[in-house]
């Protein structure tokens, strides 16, 4: 009788496949995973894998033929222009789907339908800070406007023909890793990936730190600790420009010394918060400063650092134009590049777009609100957050005038509130033109062009930089922005009364801009746009100290060569540094110091100013001030809220080098009374403690503290790279940090035959097995540039080009 | 002679299914092949799982190595915190081994009963 271990040889090899295709009994699917036939061996891609194919989708109206060169580097030439999006879209998709769904699953706020109840709150914040709201908004004036609908439709159809195409063993490896399928491709969703990019860069608020700040310090301190001015502003539109008279009147309402400046509300929300340091510079050299004679721009936006990364380079070629630069995965048209006349690229403007206003509902239904001296109807959006595993989580989230109550008692971030509520308004919840600006620019000849391209970009707002083979160059502070009335919106607003909303929006034509100037250069850096004669409030939270160098150093300059913007676009010279440090030197008291004390204060007396990578210089310098800031301030906010904005390394500075003799610099925990000599001795002292211990891991020369890394999307350390030796820091022109510095460096010169030159951390391809993955992250590492190749037709037999593939209908 | 040739069927067929079909069909293969071609259960189970160990073995090595193993190193360190290509190698091979192993014991034992 065999029946019995017939069965239980059966049991044992369903128990087997059972246990080795789920996740039931081990952490991982193994079996799944590891199948050479399906798993991810099929994400092993050969070390001399080619990219030759020919396809053939009834959606397209022409032939596109697109030719990869030895980087990867599709060059996309299309019969059609929107033919041109329908193989952007497929190429997307075929390098990077993973990417392009996780960051719109997280902007929808739809990140516990693959992760699970850990990515709730996640998901509740964006729910009610309205992301899904504002993207059907945005969807609406994309698909009213023609040339965006048909480029969207077309991008879409193209990220769906690879989708609808694909099979188990082709699909990116952390959808295997992670248990999950890709869905179909939508135009919103391409909203929402611009969206999620305005929340990047167009979201940061302090509002809730800051109305913590001033209801515990007093006027005056809170003046001194957040002051709106720096003395070391050198604005991206210049000192003594002449602003004529605003079109927009603001008037702050009656009670704002009354019940706003004065309202001692103490709040204890944690929001989850854009980096606040997404800058970038760029900045262009007319050709009266360069060698050639012609225009050089250079650009190089900071953002997080992530693999794959954020940016696609590739080139465009259509019967209507021809552009080459970084486009975004999710998205039609090259964001930041040049075509055969012209060329530009983008810093952040950074101003406050998103403020608060506390509503007071009648009761808990919260079905009516007072405002303006009457019962408003609430409006309710259902928020349905599926969890994986889990039943789903309805969030009913209220609207009122002002936009969504992102806060209340049942939801915080991740702290506890009280009772109250707090509706959110917020810029990019108003229509814009993101996408059709990129598409003008993408077609522009000249300035004209540019200027009637760029003003459609409302949010995020921009600082373009332009210039044309003409010689023309041109920076605007471009955006749509809330014209506000002084300190309007830096603390959480009363939402009962109408004169506390946005009065009006600043006309398209005071946004500060420059055209052809004399000094015969443009630049931003995130610094504040104007100095104080702009009729505007243009809030207080700006960096100044990468515009005060960049202006140095372009001021001096003549004869300009790509390389010298090269040199300079990866300069770590730390202006903040050469400012603070005098300060250290003229007034430590040497004496109190021991030996490790006085080498570490010799090495920094040697220290050439620049954050290179075996320098200890900056390291002792990072971590003094740190300490220093630590001894002035840590008495005053020791029993401080715990949400509260920290006073900017600028305004510490300031104040200081203004008065010597500084209000903060007194310990009030002592009787005794604390001058700027103690104060630096006494921070030199901990500091030595720090870096005694960072010198016994080896950690004092800079990159090895810095430790710059480039994540993997999902945190997946061995698709990460880690402890990059690179140099730079928040104050430098090479604002590379631990996780953050430049997405894509870019450097143009717009001579008879454009030149140009390029490099992202990352690779064109997204899968982690491939060689394509961050093959261009060395090449970064060493502040080094890649030849950018605009190819032309008839081209075709270049050595550059290795592969190609063809596209029909 | 019976043992060489079902290792080979069994391979053959498994790569042909696994074109098409989830990876435990290696399992019907296994299962099939035994039944129909009748050996002692232990040397069915044998052959059922040499034959994967060997294919699997095989396939995954000829992949890796083709990549430089850049991806084996990664997926080695990911899934079982080893930087070790062979190791993910030799973990592939046993588990297609022992499934396919399983399943022609149980393919002889049906023929038997």
């Amino acid at each position: 009788m065999k029946l019995l271990p017939c069965i239980l040889s059966a049991a044992v090899t369903t128990g087997l496949i059972i246990t080795l295709n789920s996740k039931l009994l081990l952490p991982a699917p193994l079996g799944k995973l590891l199948s050479p036939q399906h798993g991810v061996w099929q994400n092993a891609e050969n070390a001399d894998a080619t990219f030759n194919e020919t396809f053939n989708f009834p959606q397209l109206k022409g032939k596109v033929n697109v030719y990869l060169d030895d980087r990867l580097v599709p060059h996309v030439f299309a019969e059609q222009e929107n033919d041109a999006y329908f193989v952007q879209g497929y190429l997307h998709a075929k390098f990077r789907l993973w990417q392009m769904e996780l960051q719109t699953h997280a902007a929808a706020g739809r990140a516990s339908e693959i992760i699970g109840e850990k990515a709730l709150t996640h998901d509740r914040e964006f729910r009610r800070l309205g992301m899904v709201y504002a993207a059907e908004i945005s969807l609406k004036e994309m698909q009213a406007d023609p040339t965006t609908r048909a480029s969207c439709d077309a991008y879409t159809a193209g990220v769906n023909a690879y989708i609808s195409n694909i099979t188990e063993a082709k699909l990116p490896i952390e959808y295997k890793l992670i248990g999950y399928q890709p869905e179909p491709w939508t135009n919103l969703k391409t909203a929402l990936f611009l969206k999620y990019m305005s929340y990047d860069l167009a979201a940061h608020d302090d509002d809730i730190e800051m109305t913590n700040a001033k209801t515990y310090f007093s006027p005056a301190d809170f003046d001194l600790l957040y002051p709106s001015k720096q003395d070391s502003l050198d604005p991206i539109i210049p000192k003594g420009t002449i602003y004529a008279a605003p079109k927009v009147l603001v008037k702050a309402p009656a009670t704002a010394d009354s019940v706003y400046f004065a309202n001692k509300d103490l709040l204890v929300m944690q929001e989850e918060k854009p980096d606040p340091e997404n800058g970038s510079n760029n900045w262009v050299a007319a050709g009266s400063k360069t060698k050639s004679g012609a225009p050089i721009l250079c650009n190089d936006p900071h953002l997080g650092l992530n693999l794959p990364s954020l940016w696609f380079e590739m080139q465009l070629s259509t019967p209507n134009f021809n552009v080459y630069g970084a486009t975004f995965p999710g998205a039609p048209s090259v964001i930041i590049g040049f075509n055969d006349n012209v060329a530009w690229g983008v810093t952040n403007g950074g101003r406050d777009v998103r403020d608060y206003y506390e509503i007071k509902f009648k009761d808990e239904s919260r079905n009516e609100y007072w405002f303006d001296s009457a019962w408003k109807k609430t409006e309710f959006r259902t928020e349905t957050i599926k969890i994986k595993d889990q039943a789903d989580y309805i969030d009913k989230v209220a609207y009122t005038v002002f936009g969504p109550v992102m806060y209340d008692k049942t939801f915080s971030g991740s702290r506890i509130t009280g009772n109250k509520y707090y509706a959110v308004r917020w810029k990019a919840h108003d229509p814009s033109k993101e996408l059709l600006a990129f598409n003008m620019l993408n077609h522009a000849k000249n300035y004209a062009d540019y200027l009637a391209a760029v003003t459609n970009m409302h949010t995020p707002g921009q600082n373009f930089a332009f210039a044309a083979k003409n010689g023309d160059i041109a920076m605007r502070t471009q955006g749509e922005w809330p014209a506000k009335w002084k300190g309007q919106g830096d603390f959480i607003m009363p939402g009962t009364d109408s004169s506390y909303m946005w009065q009006g929006m600043i006309p398209q034509d005071e946004n500060p801009f420059q055209y052809n100037p004399e000094r015969g250069f443009v630049s931003s850096a995130n610094q504040k746009p104007a100095d104080s004669t702009y009729p505007y409030y243009l809030g207080r939270n700006y960096p100044p100290y990468r515009g005060l160098i960049i202006n140095r150093k372009l001021t001096a300059m003549s004869a300009i060569t790509p390389q010298d913007m090269m040199a300079m676009q990866t300069s770590n010279y730390d202006v903040f540094a050469e400012m603070a440090r005098p300060l250290f030197l003229k007034n430590i008291d040497e004496g109190k110091l021991d030996e490790s004390g006085k080498k570490y204060l010799d090495l920094l007396k040697k220290w050439d100013l620049n954050n290179d990578i075996n320098a200890t210089g900056p390291t002792i310098f990072s971590v003094l001030w740190t300490c220093f800031d630590s001894v002035v301030l840590r008495d005053e906010f020791k029993k401080a809220p715990q949400v509260i904005s920290h006073p900017f390394e600028s305004s510490l500075l300031d104040g200081i080098l203004r008065d010597s003799s500084y209000k903060f610099l007194d310990n009030i925990e002592t009787s005794a009374k604390e001058t700027l000599a103690d104060d630096v001795t006494a921070a030199f002292k901990a500091a030595t403690q720090q870096l005694k211990i960072e010198e016994s891991k080896s950690h004092l020369t800079w990159a090895a503290f810095k430790a710059t890394r480039i994540n993997h999307l999902a945190k997946l350390e061995p698709f990460s790279r880690l402890n990059l030796p690179v140099g730079g820091g928040s104050h430098c022109i090479n604002a590379t940090k631990s996780d953050h510095g430049p997405s894509w460096r870019m450097i143009v010169s717009l001579t008879d035959k454009t030149e140009a030159w390029g490099v992202y951390p990352g690779g064109q391809s997204g899968n982690p097995g491939s060689r394509f993955y961050d093959n261009f992250v060395d090449q970064w590492v060493a502040g080094k540039y890649y030849p950018l190749w605009m190819m032309k037709a008839g081209e075709e037999k270049d050595g550059r080009i290795k592969w190609k593939m063809s596209f029909s209908n | 002679m019976k043992f060489i040739v079902s290792l080979v069927l069994i391979a053959l067929l498994s790569v042909a299914a696994c074109l098409y079909l989830p990876w435990w069909s290696i399992a019907f293969v296994a299962f099939i092949v035994s039944g129909l071609i009748p050996q002692q259960p232990g040397k069915s189970f044998l052959t059922g799982f040499i034959s994967i160990l060997l294919l699997w073995g095989s396939l995954s090595w000829y992949i890796s190595s083709n990549n430089n193993h850049v991806l084996a190193h990664k997926v080695s360190i990911l899934m079982f915190k080893t930087d070790s290509p062979f190791m993910l190698i030799g973990i592939t091979a046993i588990i297609g081994a022992l499934v396919a192993g399983f399943a022609a014991l149980s393919g002889s034992y049906l023929r038997r009963s």
